[in-house]
């Protein structure tokens, strides 16, 4: 690798553009996010202004983050994120497990089919869930030709977890799958010729050697799943909103932009959090070695 | 987990082992029986209330009849283009910055670089908001005319969607052979020419299929589009938001049908050009 003085021409040339997008239409935009996160709507002639605003007025935009409510909706965020997770992997691993026993020209097929609904529009997904799930849904219809239902579904947290689980699926397989892959199949083969069993191989040998994959997968589901607001929206009733339905809300009917934006950013700090106790794991188990 | 083996059956043959296999199969009906009674309904002949009716044609001329739907299809397209075109530009020029340079504070760069795909979508979405709103911007572009008024969204979409492109491209990178390049400078080529006619068609299948995820993160996109986007400038997705909550009519099921093709073959595509490349190593 060169040093960047070496040929400074190619360097800014090709670093200027990247660099200036991601300043002028993202790192700038966050930095006003923020901003604006510890501002109030400016007092116009004693009366609150619609889209002017006091900026540094304090955290009193935090302050109110702080009440039960709110408090309550990130909870059940990060639960049924939790949730939704769980779910994946427990589905997910074994499904990756049996593509990679697969024989070989059937693996490409299996993998294509599982991940080309993530391809699909996310919107119509959900849609589609949502006429299949509804009263008059296909479900239902099935259900009632043995004499069940109609089962009312959606509007439940079922039906909310039961989303994030169909949307988010591949995002768990894929990362397993390529560790799987990878996986030296003769561990197993040793661990099962020296007399373990089929269950104590999975424990103590398979399950540990794909961890990396198993933590991949979990981040790529658990972070899409906690700013979510449209699976909660369209499956979801009134009392199930997550913490991404808050934040639209202060952007759309409640119209509080100041409040909206400390919410969002709690929301990016949460995410981060995530990913720095990943990474800090992944160091630690690279150092064990 | 399982029970005896059967004859013949190997300890490791966990793809044969029946539990497995019916996993997969309920979990492949699961996934694809949503989006298959969507595309059945989208040859419905009723147009509304979830019966099956009877089979017919009509509701693909009839979408294309629509014109707020034909608006939103059209808009899709062309910022998903325009996305693509700049943000594979610009995602490749700095995937080969990062695989060519050391430089200062390389680490904090990249990190900063990862952040739009890491950070939840919806926080994107209302930074921008504020941004183009505070700056004046999202009032400035949608004074335009078309496709001038659509920029607001694809400045959006340039951003989220480079990042990926700069990973693919530069995944690609690391397996390129420095000394072809110490060859053609010895040869007698230019830094730009060595550029152009060695490197450039070596990342061509990573620019490819950078290319091709940008195009489908870009139509996909309803978060931050949701966001960025006016009154004038409605998207697809966007679309069908607003008439899932009015409730739907089948022409909503035949232009998702069209879509779902298109990412399709987007899809197939980018698997099949990347494929060769695998088995070539």
């Amino acid at each position: 690798m060169e040093d960047w003085k070496s040929n400074s021409r190619a360097f800014w040339t090709l670093a200027t553009p990247a660099t200036l997008w991601l300043l002028a239409f993202f790192l700038i935009p966050l930095a006003y996010l923020l901003a604006l996160s510890f501002s109030s709507k400016a007092l116009v002639n004693g009366e609150v202004s619609i889209n002017d605003y006091d900026y540094f007025t304090g955290v009193a935009n935090y302050i109110r983050a702080i009440n039960p409510d709110i408090i309550s909706i990130f909870l059940r965020t990060l639960w049924w994120s939790a949730l939704a997770t769980l779910a994946c992997l427990l589905i997910g691993y074994p499904i990756a497990f049996s593509i990679c026993f697969m024989p070989e020209r059937w693996r490409p097929l299996a993998l294509l089919l599982i991940v080309l609904p993530f391809w699909i529009n996310l919107l119509i997904r959900t849609y589609a869930l949502k006429t299949v799930m509804g009263a008059r849904g296909v479900v239902n219809s099935a259900l009632g030709l043995v004499g069940i239902g109609p089962v009312e579904m959606i509007g439940t947290t079922g039906a909310v977890i039961f989303g994030l689980v169909y949307v988010f699926l591949p995002f768990m397989i894929l990362p397993l799958y390529s560790t799987i892959e990878r996986l030296d199949k003769s561990y197993l083969e040793a661990s099962l010729d020296l007399g373990a069993s089929q269950f104590q191989t999975f424990w103590k040998v398979t399950l540990p050697l794909t961890m990396p994959g198993i933590i991949t997968g979990v981040i790529l589901v658990f972070i899409p799943c906690l700013g979510m607001f449209l699976i909660s929206d369209e499956l979801g009733g009134t009392t199930s909103w997550m913490i991404g339905n808050v934040i639209q809300a202060q952007f759309g009917a409640s119209n509080d932009w100041p409040f909206g934006s400390a919410l969002s950013f709690a929301l990016m700090l949460l995410t981060i959090i995530v990913l720095v106790m990943q990474w800090y794991y992944q160091n630690r188990s690279k150092g064990a070695h | 987990m399982s029970g005896q083996l059967k004859p013949g059956q190997g300890p490791l043959e966990y793809g044969r082992r029946r539990w497995l296999q019916s996993l997969f199969a309920v979990t492949l009906m699961v996934l694809y029986l949503p989006i298959a009674v969507l595309v059945a309904f989208s040859f419905n002949e009723q147009n509304r209330g979830g019966v099956w009716k009877g089979f017919t044609f009509e509701n693909y001329p009839k979408a294309w009849a629509n014109q707020s739907i034909y608006d939103a299809m059209v808009n899709s397209l062309t910022i998903a283009v325009i996305t693509t075109l700049f943000a594979t530009v610009i995602g490749t020029m700095v995937a080969v910055m990062m695989w060519r340079f050391r430089f200062p504070l390389k680490p904090a760069y990249e990190a900063a670089m990862g952040l739009p795909i890491v950070i939840p979508e919806i926080c994107m979405g209302v930074a921008l908001l504020l941004f183009f709103n505070g700056t004046g911007l999202m009032g400035f572009f949608s004074n335009l005319v078309w496709p001038f008024n659509l920029a607001t969204i694809i400045i959006a979409h340039i951003a989220f969607c480079f990042p990926f492109v700069a990973i693919v491209v530069r995944s690609r990178l690391v397996g390129f052979n420095k000394q072809l390049e110490e060859a053609s400078r010895d040869l007698g080529a230019n830094e730009w020419q060595t550029f152009w006619q060695v490197l450039v068609p070596y990342m061509k299948p990573g620019i490819i299929s950078g290319a091709l995820l940008a195009f489908t993160l870009s139509l996909d996109d309803f978060v931050i589009t949701f966001f960025t986007s006016g009154p004038e400038t409605v998207t697809f997705p966007v679309k069908i938001y607003s008439m899932v909550k009015t409730g739907v009519k089948y022409e909503v099921n035949a232009a998702s049908t069209i879509l779902i093709v298109i990412t399709i073959l987007a899809t197939v595509l980018a698997m099949k050009l990347q494929a060769p490349e695998k088995s070539g190593h």
